[in-house]
């Protein structure tokens, strides 16, 4: 498996001139693996449709290069790029039925008439389009206008294969099925894949490896467990799950792997990947709403009033007021804990291995 | 059995909605009995004059038709005419749209309005100016005839080149609406699967925009058939139906040969545009995908660029020549000879044309707001309501949209040259007549206007002011008409242009006491005084700028975004 498959390399796109410049896409270096499929994720403007759409060559970098397969194709242009697109209205040609979708870039290559009909008909099957061959677009549901559009890229035996938010015209339920058989289809198929979304569910269920983006850099690289439980930057924590910040400070240096931190007075030992902290250091500690606990009121330890509780039968959610901040705790199972009320007092117990620890940043509420 | 009882409770049902609302009822009636009288009336008395003779019906004027090569001539040469205009302007229009829609083309704003203009314009302005460009006096005809040798610009050449000037713009407008709705990632998912350039136009572009493409061929066809100013002028030798129509009333006076002429132009114009509505359109597969994504290709290679920039620039620079023409033409002492400037035409023309103009003027003013009015209110009840009639009254409005003028006019002088159990009144020779002509010829503009603003606005927004408690007549004046005024008026401003530039039909209506400046341009043309002619063109052209220009203004403090008219057909 080659490691390094399709590469961007110090990508830039930049649209306009003058006053009305946007740096749509800023110095995104990225290496994708053989086989892998890789989320491109972010809120909408972030740049990775522009990514995308200069992977297939439809929007040319202003600066940095792209390589698929060892050979650079950054200016290549799309229609000779080994590259083929799921488009987010699936972009199915409404004159044609589904077989003449299906096999149209077959007959754009001049393949043998015999050939196309195989082909056209393994993947018909391969996706579950059987018998809906004469169909036009118009008479298919949107899954089945998805499932389409999958099958004519496809086809095609592209490089990489490249997903822009093909699920975000389907209802909720539909959008759950199908993302798990187009995982099901990549994989059985190998093929190497960029697939862009806004939906962070949608990456962490899907992906290989999750690229987090926003105003067109790349956040963080990592696979689904590490954005979640290590995520680098404030951006990423709450972008990814819901996340509660604390304001504190490095109160000790206890080894290259391990650092006291002072939140409110009470100290936390929070293990770090690599040490950049020294001691005095401003920092954000991040702990998820499932890894806090709550006892009644006790000393020695955070303590604050219940403002909010939502019961949602298997959760039980509250909302704790400290100084003026608000912890959003998140008991599981409620049946097993003790039930607080509105006004109550309680102290937060912080689970000791679910901490983690970022260089400060502003809060942005 | 079930079903009839069913419809039969339905329409009792809807006949007590009505009269639970007595104006709205009111209303309805009189818009019928205007469109019967004014509409339907005339084409009528067209047919009748064509095929009775002495109170018999009898097909002589038709035998006499097909018999004599002077009679059935005009027909194939309209319709020679017709399909050149067609194809050229279709072919013309295309490249306009698609370099506007899928090419990085430079001053695509400017390219837009040239390629327009002549919309706006009066209708034989372009043959005019063909003349000092071509004519015998032409400033080109020297350059010309070196090259082609002796020739003519009148008859077929004249004629296709002008009207393809005039009616280009037409297709273009529908080409660019259509190419505009084809979603460009159809285009570039075809790219991505390896399609050229030319395959992506060929297998994606073309096949989808053929509808497109047939509904703009038949709009200009009909326009050509239907012209009437520019073959007057250019046509020379080359008979058409419209003129020949034409001189048949008013120099032989023969009523019943015009008449029957008269019919020979409807009925190609007539089924041309019914294909057009209801067969072309249906094709469409336009609105079949998802929202557009606005993306569209930038790159584009040269031997692509090259042809489809030249086109654009030779047809704006055409346009410009033209028009030009027409503006300098008006201040040269005498064409081709004597090239001083001068303002005497200016002065001349004003002293001929004063009344005309103030004619023009007065009766336009005074029909555009009526045929506003009529039009956005037939467009309200054809959209929003329910009654028995409501397919008669939408099949007769459509039908305003495609009769030619000269059909009209002359129906105009058979119908209401006596008096009639539907309108006991003389209206011959009055202003209005003339008057009634400008509202009913133009109230598609407001029916356009309307229905395409209505279409735009939920149904429920005026549902919820009935559910308040408004009857029809106050959720249509408090709620829905403040919605649509600003389609309203951009519809009065094209309304106010065609009555100032119209001329096919008028020109049966007019009298010694009301007359038309375009009637007196074309005096001017008929006594070779172009320099008069093209200084009142001018005058003419700067008026309905203006006149759209303050419409403009007024739609802009209204209201922001609404989409403006098109002004097809």
């Amino acid at each position: 498996m080659k490691q390094d498959y399709l590469v961007l390399k110090n990508l830039v796109k930049i649209f306009g001139s003058g006053k009305d410049t946007v740096i749509a896409v800023d110095k995104v270096n990225l290496e994708v693996k053989e086989g892998e499929l890789v989320t491109l994720l972010g809120p909408s403007g972030c740049g990775k449709t522009t990514a995308l759409r200069m992977i297939s060559g439809f929007e040319l970098p202003t600066s940095g290069k792209i390589f698929i397969d060892g050979e650079e194709v950054t200016t290549t242009p799309p229609n000779q790029r080994p590259t083929t697109m799921v488009f987010q209205n699936y972009a199915l040609f409404p004159h044609m039925t589904v077989y003449q979708n299906i096999a149209y870039g077959l007959k754009i290559h001049r393949e043998k008439e015999k050939n196309i009909r195989e082909r056209t008909e393994t993947i018909i099957n391969l996706v579950g389009l059987k018998g809906l061959n004469d169909r036009s677009p118009a008479q298919l549901s949107g899954g089945q206008q998805q499932r389409v559009s999958l099958a004519r890229s496809l086809i095609m035996e592209p490089k990489v294969l490249l997903l822009d938010e093909p699920l975000s015209n389907l209802d909720a339920k539909m959008r759950v099925s199908t993302r798990l058989e187009i995982r099901k289809i990549q994989q059985r198929v190998g093929i190497t894949s960029v697939y862009v979304t806004h939906d962070q569910e949608e990456a962490m269920t899907l992906s290989d490896r999750v690229v987090i983006m926003n105003a067109g850099k790349i956040q963080q690289i990592g696979t689904p467990q590490e954005i979640y439980a290590h995520p680098v930057n404030y951006f990423v924590a709450d972008f990814i799950g819901k996340a509660n910040f604390l304001e504190g400070r490095v109160a000790n240096i206890l080894s290259l792997e391990e650092i006291e931190v002072d939140i409110k007075g009470v100290k936390y030992k929070v293990y770090i990947s690599k040490n950049t902290f020294s001691e005095g250091d401003r920092i954000l500690l991040i702990i998820r709403p499932e890894s806090v606990e709550l006892e009644p009121k006790k000393s020695g330890a955070i303590n604050g009033i219940i403002s909010q509780v939502i019961y949602l039968g298997s959760r039980m959610v509250y909302e704790i007021e400290i100084d003026k901040n608000f912890l959003t705790v998140e008991i599981t199972n409620p049946q097993e804990h003790k039930i607080y009320s509105i006004g109550e007092e309680v102290s937060v117990i912080l689970k000791e291995k679910s901490l983690h620890v970022i260089p400060y940043e502003e809060i942005k509420k | 059995m079930n079903s009839s009882k069913r419809k039969i409770q339905e329409i009792t049902g809807n006949l007590r909605l009505i009269w639970k609302e007595p104006l709205l009822f009111v209303s309805i009636l009189a818009i019928f009995y205007c469109l019967i009288v004014f509409v339907v009336f005339p084409i009528f008395q067209v047919f009748k004059t064509s095929l009775i003779i002495d109170r018999q019906l009898n097909f002589s004027n038709y035998s006499a038709i097909f018999s004599k090569r002077y009679y059935y001539q005009p027909f194939f040469n309209s319709m020679l005419l017709g399909i050149y205009t067609a194809t050229i302007g279709t072919i013309i229009g295309f490249i306009f749209a698609y370099a506007l829609t899928r090419t990085p083309m430079p001053f695509k704003n400017f390219f837009r309005i040239t390629a327009t203009f002549p919309i706006i314009s009066p209708p034989f302005v372009v043959a005019l100016s063909a003349i000092l460009l071509f004519g015998r006096a032409g400033s080109l005809n020297p350059f010309i005839t070196k090259i082609i040798g002796d020739y003519t610009i009148y008859g077929l050449g004249g004629l296709i080149l002008v009207e393809t000037i005039a009616y280009a713009p037409t297709a273009f407008l529908v080409l660019y609406g259509i190419l505009q709705a084809i979603d460009p990632s159809l285009e570039e998912a075809s790219m991505d699967l390896g399609a050229s350039r030319v395959k992506v136009f060929s297998t994606i572009t073309l096949p989808l925009s053929t509808p497109g493409i047939a509904s703009a061929w038949l709009l200009v066809f009909i326009q050509s058939l239907a012209d009437f100013g520019n073959p007057m002028v250019i046509s020379g030798n080359y008979r058409v139906l419209s003129v020949q129509a034409y001189l048949q009333i008013t120099g032989m006076y023969d009523l019943s040969r015009g008449s029957t002429l008269a019919i020979l132009l409807f009925i190609p114009t007539i089924v041309a545009f019914f294909l057009q509505k209801y067969w072309v359109s249906r094709k469409s597969y336009v609105t079949v995908t998802g929202k557009p994504t606005g993306a569209t290709i930038k790159q584009l290679e040269w031997y692509i660029k090259l042809p489809v920039y030249t086109c654009c620039i030779i047809f704006t620079g055409i346009v410009f020549l033209f028009y030009g023409t027409i503006v300098h033409g008006s201040f040269q002492t005498l064409w081709g000879v004597n090239p001083t400037l001068t303002l005497k035409h200016y002065v001349e023309m004003y002293q001929v044309g004063k009344d005309y103009l103030i004619d023009s003027l007065v009766l336009s003013a005074v029909a555009t707001p009526i045929a506003g009015i009529i039009g956005i209110f037939i467009s309200f009840l054809v959209i929003r309501k329910k009654f028995i009639g409501r397919g008669v009254m939408e099949f007769i409005s459509i039908l305003t949209f495609a009769v030619p003028g000269t059909v009209v006019g002359i129906g105009y002088i058979l119908a209401f040259n006596q008096k009639t159990v539907l309108l006991p009144f003389i209206m011959t020779g009055t202003a209005w007549i003339i008057i009634i002509l400008l509202v009913f010829r133009n109230m598609p503009v407001g029916i356009r206007a309307g229905i395409a603003a209505l279409q735009q606005i939920d149904p429920s927004i005026e549902e919820a002011s009935t559910d308040l408690g408004a009857d029809s007549n106050t959720t249509f004046r408090r709620i829905t008409l403040p919605m649509i005024a600003p389609a309203f008026f951009s519809g009065l401003a094209y309304n106010f242009v065609k009555a100032m530039t119209c001329i096919s039909a008028v020109i049966f209506v007019v009298s010694g006491k009301w007359n038309l400046i375009t009637v007196a341009i074309l005096g001017f043309v008929d006594n070779s005084r172009y320099a008069q002619a093209a200084a009142m063109c001018n005058l003419l052209i700067v008026i309905v700028l203006i006149a759209l220009g303050i419409i403009q203004l007024i739609v802009n403090r209204i209201g922001k975004g609404v989409r403006t008219v098109d002004i097809i057909g």
